[in-house]
């Protein structure tokens, strides 16, 4: 059973998709599929941990503070791959550039810490934040692809159309991002529907 | 004219939700009136000012006066967090009406990215603000997000009154009208 923990991420109960949580970094990071790609696994890596370590510590925080013990305990990961992606990926850390900081406000990783990791055992949690963190991934590096191909003609920075003519540029732009994110949740809701 | 620039700037060309995508949260979540996006607008507006003069001043006077820049994002997040707290209980005691008006959208601003982010854009070396440039940019910014919101919660109140196809219903057409207005904005590009 413990396999559900995993997989009702990714698709059923899909951050992006169904709970329409994480919005700003889907919408801001996603111009292309590596970025949408790098965004996810950053934010996956900070769900993970913080969801062990608030399940390893839940019996030692008072129930009035947990919020705020959370919030250091998460923005202590955030910094951990703020100052890694700096140091590892300069190129990816310009492009995503204030979202990754913002990691720590993203209601994902505070929701799962809530809801999941401070009632469950670590085992668990680490599962739970793996399939949340997934499918967030997931989410984004689709957006990103779609919004690559329409708007760049190229997939993972592979170009399939003439290497002199740009795609429909309005898609890496901003409003291609409510749009096409738009449409894709519409497609999800008839899927489940 | 340096603070012109900066309004005209942060309120139009960078708005910060349909151009930075900072506060989409808040801006698909309370635009289903416009009045309850007045009274969003107007919370954002006091605790983004408020927190953009305190992370300021920490910044300039202790984290770069000690050298741990690197603790900037727990600083920022536990003084908005605790800063969100304590405006929430002095609006209780000293004006019960605005507490009112902006109560139940407060404990909502700490997860609003967009007072984060302006608070870390704000103290940005490329931006090179001074404290009261920063508190314009914090200001105009709000303002910007105001607009935004407003503008969008118009557009839903009327959307919900058209015949929209099942499947488009809700956040589909809410993010499709979001773009359209995102595209709109892109007017401004250039002129500040």
């Amino acid at each position: 059973m413990k396999i559900n923990i995993l997989t009702k991420g990714l698709l059923k109960e899909n951050a992006v998709f169904v709970l329409l949580l994480g919005m700003c970094p889907t919408l801001g990071t996603t111009t292309s599929a590596i970025n949408g790609m790098g965004m996810g696994l950053a934010t996956t890596f900070v769900l993970v941990m913080s969801n062990l370590v608030v399940s390893l510590v839940k019996d030692f925080i008072p129930d009035k503070v947990r919020i705020p013990a959370f919030i250091v305990i998460i923005a202590s990961f955030v910094t951990v791959v703020e100052l890694s992606m700096q140091a590892f990926l300069p190129d990816l850390f310009a492009v995503l550039g204030l979202f990754i900081p913002l990691i720590v406000v993203n209601c994902i990783i505070l929701g799962r810490a809530e809801a999941f990791a401070s009632k469950n055992n670590p085992f668990d949690s680490i599962l739970d934040g793996l399939g949340m963190g997934l499918g967030f991934t997931l989410a984004l590096t689709i957006l990103g692809a779609l919004r690559e191909i329409l708007g760049n003609g190229s997939i993972f920075d592979f170009k399939f159309i003439g290497a002199e003519s740009n795609g429909m540029i309005i898609f890496v732009l901003a409003p291609g991002a409510f749009l096409v994110l738009g449409y894709l949740i519409a497609i999800v809701n008839k899927i489940n529907k | 004219m340096e603070y012109f620039l900066i309004i005209i700037s942060a309120i139009f060309v960078n708005n910060i939700v349909l151009a930075k995508f900072l506060g989409v949260c808040p801006f698909l979540g309370v635009s289903k009136r416009v009045e309850t996006s007045l009274g969003m607008a107007a919370a954002v507006t006091f605790v983004m000012v408020i927190a953009t003069i305190v992370t300021y001043l920490l910044q300039k006077y202790i984290l770069d006066a000690l050298g741990i820049g690197f603790m900037q994002t727990i600083t920022f997040i536990l003084v908005i967090a605790s800063l969100v707290q304590m405006v929430e209980i002095i609006l209780k005691k000293v004006s019960p009406a605005l507490y009112q008006a902006l109560g139940i959208f407060l404990p909502l601003i700490t997860t609003n990215c967009a007072v984060l982010g302006v608070a870390i854009l704000a103290v940005s070396p490329s931006l090179n603000y001074n404290l009261l440039e920063g508190v314009v940019f914090a200001f105009a910014t709000s303002l910007g997000f105001g607009l935004a919101l407003t503008l969008f919660a118009g557009i839903r109140e009327q959307l919900d009154l058209t015949n929209i196809p099942q499947g488009m219903k809700g956040t589909p057409i809410a993010l499709l009208v979001a773009g359209l207005l995102a595209m709109a904005f892109m007017g401004f590009t250039g002129i500040a």
